[in-house]
C-alpha cells in the first residue's frame, strides 16, 4: 500500500460520516451554542419554483422552529423569471437578487457568483451551501454537514455525497459520483491531486464552510466553483481540512448529456488555471473559452459554439466592503 | 352539558386562534411535506406510524405505542382526565408504494399524491400537541390522537376497528380528520358493501386461434356493468351503485380473457344495502351459466349505516363554529372511519381540513391558507367536547 493510499484509508476512517451519526440533533444544537457559533444557510437559485418552497419550509421548520441550529436561511437568486424568490419569501426565507449585492462589483450570471457573495451578504461564522432542485429534501441536508464544523474544529470544509448505487453485488456498495465527476474530475484529480479522489462526490452542491475559509477562496463565476475550492483548499491545508457526509440518496433534475458537456468544459479550464498557478503546468497554450458541440439534422451537420468563459471573482477578504461589514 | 364556544361570545377567540397558529406555519407544513413523501400503501404504513411515534416523543407525549394493527397512539394527559377525547386520522394511502410520492409547494398550495387523503390529516395529528401549546389550552379530558392503518379498499377500517376492540381507553366522543373538505358536517355513515367481480372465459388449450373467434370477457363484462348501473335508474335515490374501476387486457389486439369490476353499494338504509347485494349476486349467478365464462363475486367490507343526528349538540356545535368562521356548511355522510366510531355508539364528526381539489389524482392539491380555519375549527370542537358528556 503506497503512501498515499495509507493516507486516503485512515482519512476515510476519521473524516467520512453517514448522516446518522448526527441524529442527537439537541446535542448539536448545544454544542454549537457551546462553541459560540453562528450559521448561515445559502440556496443559490435560477429559476426554481418548483422545488424552492418545499427546501425553504423543511429547513425552516426543522433547524430554525424545532431546533435552533441554523441562524438565517436566505436564497440568492441570479435574476429568477419565474416565481422562485416569491415563493421562498412567502415561506420566511431572506431573498437577494445576486445583482443588488455589492453592486459596485457589478453582476456576473452564474452559481459561482452567488456563493461569492453570499460570504459578504450573511452573517454565519460557517455557510452552508444547499442546491435549490433538491426534490427529497431532508434537514439532514443541512445538519449533517455542519455537524462535523461544530464538533471538529480542526476540519474547515464538508462535502457532501450519496449513494448513487450504479450495480449492486455482495454488500460493497460503488460509491459513484456523477456522470462528470467519473468521467472528468476523478481522473483528473486521480493524476495530479490524488488524495482528492477520496471525495466521493467532489461536485455536488451541498456544503458547509468556516467563514475564514471562504473568504481566502478565490471564486470562478460558473461550474469550476467547487473544483477550484477543493484544489486551493487542499493546497494550503491538505486532506485533513475536508470531511464528507454520507447523506443517503438525493432526487435530482437529471441534466441533458449536452449541459454536462459545457459544464465538463468549464471544470477542465479551471483545473488546467490550477495546474498553471501551482506550477504543475508548464507552457500550457493561452486557454480559450469557446466550447464547440454539433448536432445533425437528416444529413446536415453543424456546429453549435459556446462561449463559457470561467472569470473568478478573488478572495472576499481582498474586498475593503468586506472587511468593513465583517469586522475582519 | 357543553357550553358552546361560540356562542359564550368567544367568535373572537377562535379568529384569535386562526391568527395565533400561524407562528406553527413551517412547521405544520413540513410536516405535511414529511407525510406527504412517505409512500404508505393500505397494509404498509410502517414508515409513516414510526414518523408519528417520533414526532409524538419530541412533543413529550405519553403512553406512546403501536399496536398490533400497526396503529399509532400518544395521550396528552388531562387535568383531570376523567373523560378521554379521541382525534383520529388515518394514515394509508391509496397509492402504490412504487409511485413518486413527491410533494411540490407553491404560494399558498401544495401538490402531491394523498395530500388530502389523508397526509394532511397525519400531518396535523403530529402538530396537534404544538397546536394546544401554542394556543395555551390544556385539556380536562385525556386526548389520545390516533394514527390508524388498513382504512382504503380491502383493509375495512381494520385499524379503527382494532383499536376501538382492544383498547383500554373508554372514548367519550371522537373526531376523525381528513384532509378535506373544509366545511363538511359529516355525522353520519352511509351503510355500504364494498366487493369485486371477477369475469375469465375459459380459453381452449390453442390459445392463438382462440384469439381469432372469442372475443373474450369484454361483451361480458359490458352488460354486467349495464346491468349493475340499471339497479341505480329504478329510483331509490338513497341507493347506489358506484363503480370505481374496472380492470381488462393489456394490449390493443388481443381481447382480454380476464375482467376486473370494483364496486361499492352505498345506502342509509341497511336493509336496502343487503337487498342490492343480493340482486348483484343473482345476476353475478345468471352471467355465470353461460357456458364458457366464470364470473365470481367477493364483498370485501362492509359498514352499517349510522347517524349521530341533525340535532346532536356536537354536530349543531360544528355546524355553529364553522358559520363563526365565515364557512358554509355541508352535510356529507361518510363511508371511513367515523362509520367503525357510530357503530359502537360513540359521538363523533369528520372534520375537513382544507380546500383543494382533484382529491385521489396524481395532481392532489391543498390550499394552505384555509387550513388555519380547519384548525380553528378543530381545536374549538376539543374544547366543546372537553366541556360535556355527550350520549349517541
Amino acid at each position: 500500500m503506497s503512501e498515499t493510499d495509507e493516507r486516503i484509508a485512515r482519512w476515510l476512517e476519521t473524516n467520512t460520516f453517514h448522516h446518522s451519526e448526527f441524529w442527537d440533533m439537541q446535542e448539536l444544537v448545544r454544542a454549537k451554542h457551546e462553541a459560540g457559533l453562528t450559521i448561515s444557510l445559502c440556496i443559490p437559485t435560477l429559476n426554481e419554483e418548483k422545488t424552492i418552497g418545499k427546501e425553504i419550509i423543511v429547513f425552516k421548520s426543522e433547524l430554525m422552529d424545532r431546533y435552533p441550529l441554523i441562524d438565517e436561511i436566505a436564497v440568492i437568486d441570479s435574476g429568477s423569471t419565474d416565481r422562485t424568490l416569491e415563493i421562498a419569501a412567502s415561506y420566511g426565507a431572506d431573498t437577494y437578487l445576486s445583482a443588488d449585492i455589492l453592486p459596485g462589483h457589478g453582476f456576473k450570471p452564474g452559481k459561482g457568483e452567488n456563493l461569492w457573495k453570499a460570504i459578504y451578504q450573511l452573517r454565519g461564522d460557517i455557510i452552508c451551501y444547499v442546491d435549490a432542485d433538491i426534490k427529497n429534501i431532508h434537514a439532514k441536508f443541512a445538519s449533517a454537514l455542519v455537524a462535523p464544523l461544530i464538533y471538529r474544529p480542526e476540519i474547515q470544509y464538508v462535502k457532501a455525497f450519496y449513494d448513487r448505487p450504479l450495480a449492486v453485488s455482495d454488500e460493497v456498495r460503488p460509491s459513484g459520483g456523477g456522470r462528470v465527476t467519473e468521467i472528468l474530475v476523478r481522473p483528473l484529480f486521480s493524476m495530479f491531486f490524488p488524495e482528492l479522489t477520496a471525495l466521493m462526490q467532489p461536485l455536488s452542491g451541498e456544503y458547509a464552510v468556516r467563514r475564514e475559509v471562504l473568504e481566502r477562496l478565490p471564486f470562478p463565476i460558473g461550474y469550476g466553483v467547487e473544483t477550484s475550492h477543493l484544489i486551493d483548499l487542499y493546497q494550503s491545508s491538505g486532506l485533513d481540512a475536508f470531511a464528507q457526509t454520507d447523506l443517503d440518496k438525493r432526487v435530482h433534475r437529471n441534466q441533458s448529456t449536452t449541459d454536462l458537456g459545457k459544464m465538463s468544459f468549464g471544470i477542465l479550464q479551471t483545473f488546467l488555471n490550477r495546474l498553471e498557478t501551482y506550477g504543475m503546468a508548464k507552457d500550457l497554450p493561452e486557454l480559450h473559452g469557446l466550447f464547440r458541440q454539433f448536432q445533425a439534422e437528416g444529413r446536415r451537420y453543424e456546429q453549435v459554439t459556446h462561449e463559457i468563459l470561467e472569470e473568478e471573482r478573488p478572495p472576499m477578504i481582498t474586498l475593503p466592503e468586506y472587511r468593513e461589514r465583517h469586522g475582519r | 352539558m357543553a357550553k358552546s364556544i361560540v356562542n359564550r361570545g368567544s367568535r373572537e377567540t377562535l379568529l384569535a386562534h386562526r391568527e395565533a397558529l400561524g407562528n406553527l406555519r413551517e412547521i405544520l407544513f413540513a410536516n405535511v411535506v414529511m407525510a406527504g413523501e412517505i409512500p404508505a400503501p393500505t397494509g404498509y404504513e410502517r414508515r409513516i406510524t414510526r414518523f408519528l411515534s417520533d414526532r409524538f416523543t419530541e412533543c413529550g407525549l405519553d403512553n406512546i405505542s403501536l399496536d398490533q394493527a400497526g396503529n399509532v397512539a400518544g395521550v396528552i394527559s388531562g387535568k383531570t382526565g376523567r373523560r378521554n377525547l379521541l382525534v383520529a386520522a388515518h394514515v394509508d394511502k391509496i397509492w402504490a408504494e412504487s409511485e413518486d410520492h413527491t410533494v411540490s409547494v407553491g404560494v399558498g398550495v401544495m401538490s402531491g399524491r394523498g395530500l388530502a387523503d389523508n397526509s394532511l390529516g397525519a400531518a396535523v395529528l403530529a402538530t396537534l400537541p404544538l397546536i394546544l401549546d401554542e394556543l395555551g389550552i390544556t385539556l380536562d379530558a385525556n386526548l389520545i390522537l390516533l394514527g390508524t392503518t388498513r382504512s382504503f379498499g380491502r383493509g375495512d377500517l381494520r385499524g379503527m376497528r382494532f383499536f376501538l376492540e382492544n383498547s383500554a381507553w373508554e372514548i367519550d366522543s371522537a373526531l376523525c380528520l381528513e384532509g378535506m373538505a373544509l366545511g363538511r358536517l359529516s355525522f353520519s355513515s352511509l351503510g355500504m358493501a364494498r366487493g369485486e367481480i371477477v369475469v375469465e372465459v375459459v380459453r381452449p388449450h390453442d390459445e392463438e386461434s382462440a384469439t381469432e373467434v372469442s372475443p373474450g370477457v369484454v361483451p361480458t363484462l359490458s352488460e354486467l356493468i349495464e346491468a349493475m348501473l340499471a339497479i341505480n335508474r329504478r329510483g331509490c335515490p338513497d341507493t347506489r351503485v358506484l363503480i370505481g374501476s374496472i380492470e381488462s387486457g393489456s394490449g390493443y389486439s388481443v381481447p382480454p380473457g380476464r375482467g376486473l369490476v370494483r364496486f361499492e353499494i352505498r345506502s342509509l338504509d341497511a336493509d336496502r344495502v343487503s337487498e342490492v347485494e343480493a340482486e348483484l349476486v343473482q345476476l353475478v349467478e345468471r352471467f355465470s351459466g353461460r357456458s364458457g365464462t366464470t364470473v365470481g363475486i367477493e364483498i370485501i367490507a362492509r359498514r352499517r349505516p349510522g347517524n349521530l343526528g341533525l340535532d346532536h349538540p356536537l354536530v349543531r356545535e360544528a355546524g355553529e363554529i364553522l358559520v363563526a368562521l365565515g364557512l358554509e356548511s355541508r352535510v356529507e355522510p361518510s363511508v371511513s372511519e367515523l362509520a367503525a366510531l357510530l357503530d359502537r355508539r360513540i359521538p363523533s364528526l369528520t372534520l375537513g381540513l382544507t380546500k383543494g381539489e382533484n382529491r385521489h389524482s396524481p395532481e392532489e392539491s391543498i390550499l394552505l391558507d384555509p387550513i388555519f380555519d380547519g384548525l380553528a375549527q378543530l381545536v374549538a370542537m376539543l374544547q366543546f367536547m372537553d366541556g360535556g358528556d355527550f350520549t349517541f
